[in-house]
């Protein structure tokens, strides 16, 4: 669906993005993770033709962006960081004027415009200017806006950004939905957002990609060990120095927890290394019961800021 | 082209940008007026000349939303991502102004209609004097367009604008401070000769193609701008 073959941005001596490789299939809904700056928005702006790459190729659906830029337009919603809004026109004027841009059937227009405005709820708005729309109202507008014309694929920068929490899950549960008949790429550096969202995850780095793969096989397949966390009644100190004693731990750290002597323990063990018996026996022996066990994936955000930070440390 | 056309007239008429001016500039005009009134003067060509300087202050002002509002507001991502040529972006902006510009000049067609009640004004004079401003206020338009496409900066796009007009105004002047070939290269430029004679009662086609061509050069040289400021930063 998207391909993206050696993309290269320079800003005259400045490096936007270097060498970037990837491929987005038909409906899926890719992450672009990254911290600011690292050349989330550059990409995407070369992707939907709003400036040229340096070097490289980007297809869409099979057509070049550099070579026939109207049909991959055709083809592409796009919701840049800051939504491009007209503050003095109308929501349904706006949308209309859209639906010009786009190219959008004279007879199909208004159908298209009420149900895209059903769908990102913003119907009971339709008359009143953009201007005075709150921050939700008008990235929802901005969406919207991406949406008219049906593309096949949808590119959103930062579509959460200045969101309160509620309107953040709805506009997640959002984007879910327009993955199941639309190829997704959206840009974050909030790591939750990208793993309850994404299907594939591009991490990227100070223009150059540090990985690329499903958010779970990340969570497992990166972590040089295994995290538990450990509710145990007992004297704090004696439980620490037990616990640091067991074979395959490499790290305990502790968090108080209300009741007199129970505290969580949150241990980091050696790769591979079934640590659960041993800490049960150990502790059955000074009697000091396990009131709580679980095994900890690594998150995403541990993965993402290991990733940036080894990067810096090679340098 | 017409899309965008239609945005901003309506962005023109849904404002009071295009209230303020209309009326500012209908007021300037009507106070040029008053001697023909108090004079019982019939000749109205004076006044079309008086009217394109006004045009001087007043088409930068009309313009210099036209393109650095989108630029700033970040509507241009829309515009440039959107299958719509560059080109029907620049010519729907360029023919948004015009329209406004039109819509004023209409309404000054109220002086040459009291002329003609009370007394006999020369109608074949007048026509051709307004062919030339309008001609005029076209090719102002094109070069106000393009200052605007040059920057974010409303303000720096107004005054760019005007500075370019007022060169545009003076040529004949500075032309006639110099000699030789300079001189004679800087004064056929100029805009102002021409539009005399239109105000002469002169219709001749070569100042026509002259103005018009100059309108096609300067929103080409837009078009240009735009591409190569998305080529050479992004």
């Amino acid at each position: 669906m998207i391909e993206i073959i050696d993309l290269t941005k320079n800003y005259g001596l400045v490096t936007g993005v270097k060498n970037l490789n990837f491929t987005v299939e038909k409906g899926e809904i890719l992450g672009f993770l990254g911290p600011n700056g690292a050349g989330k928005s550059t990409t995407m702006n070369i992707i939907t033709g709003f400036i040229p790459s340096t070097s490289g190729t980007v297809k869409v659906c099979g057509y070049d962006i550099l070579d026939e830029p109207r049909e991959v337009k055709k083809r592409i919603g796009y919701m840049p960081e800051q939504p491009p809004l007209y503050f003095d026109m109308v929501v349904k004027d706006y949308l209309d004027f859209v639906c010009d841009l786009k190219l959008v059937d004279k007879r199909k227009k208004k159908s298209q415009i009420s149900d895209i405005m059903e769908l990102v709820k913003i119907t009971h708005v339709k008359d009143r200017l953009i201007k005075n729309l709150s921050k939700g109202y008008k990235q929802r507008v901005g969406l919207a806006q991406a949406l008219v014309g049906n593309p096949e694929v949808i590119i959103l920068d930062e579509p959460t950004v200045g969101l309160d929490p509620k309107q953040i899950i709805e506009m997640r549960k959002l984007i879910k939905a327009l993955g199941k008949d639309h190829t997704v790429i959206l840009s974050s550096h909030i790591l939750p957002e990208v793993s309850a969202v994404c299907d594939r995850v591009v991490i990227i780095n100070q223009g150059e990609i540090a990985a690329v793969d499903t958010p779970e096989n990340l969570s497992k397949g990166f972590g040089k060990s295994s995290k538990f966390t450990i509710r145990i009644a007992g004297p704090q100190k004696s439980v620490f120095n037990l616990l640091k004693q067991v074979y395959g731990i490499r790290y305990v750290d502790v968090h108080a927890s209300n009741e007199k002597d129970i505290c969580d323990y949150i241990i980091e063990t050696e790769k591979d290394i079934d640590v659960r018996r041993p800490v049960f026996f150990e502790l059955a022996k000074v009697g000091y019961p396990i009131l709580e066990l679980k095994s900890l994936d690594m998150s995403l955000e541990d993965i993402f800021l290991r990733i940036v930070t080894n990067e810096k440390e090679v340098e | 082209m017409l899309a965008v056309f239609k945005r901003e007239v309506r962005a023109y008429f849904y404002s009071p940008i295009a209230y303020v001016l209309i009326g500012f500039y209908i007021l300037l005009c009507s106070i040029f007026f008053l001697p023909n009134l108090y004079g019982g003067r019939a000749d109205f060509n004076s006044n079309l000349s008086s009217m394109g300087f006004l045009l001087l202050f007043i088409v930068p002002i009309l313009t210099m939303r036209i393109y650095a509002e989108d630029r700033k507001n970040g509507t241009e991502v829309l515009l440039m991502t959107t299958p719509v040529r560059l080109t029907g972006v620049v010519l729907g902006k360029y023919f948004a102004v015009l329209f406004v510009f039109l819509v004023m000049t209409a309404i000054t067609l109220i002086y040459p209609i009291i002329l003609a009640i009370f007394g006999n004004p020369p109608v074949s004079q007048i026509v051709g004097g307004y062919v030339g401003f309008i001609l005029l206020g076209a090719t102002f338009i094109s070069i106000g367009v393009f200052a605007s496409s040059l920057t974010e900066n409303q303000i720096i796009a107004a005054v760019v604008a005007f500075v370019m007009l007022l060169v545009m105004w003076l040529m004949d002047a500075i032309s006639s401070m110099l000699s030789g070939l300079l001189s004679k290269a800087l004064s056929w430029f100029s805009l102002l000769a021409r539009y005399s004679e239109f105000n002469l009662g002169i219709l001749n086609i070569s100042p026509i193609v002259y103005y018009l061509s100059f309108t096609a050069v300067f929103i080409f040289l837009t078009v240009r701008v735009i591409e190569k400021r998305r080529w050479s930063q992004g």
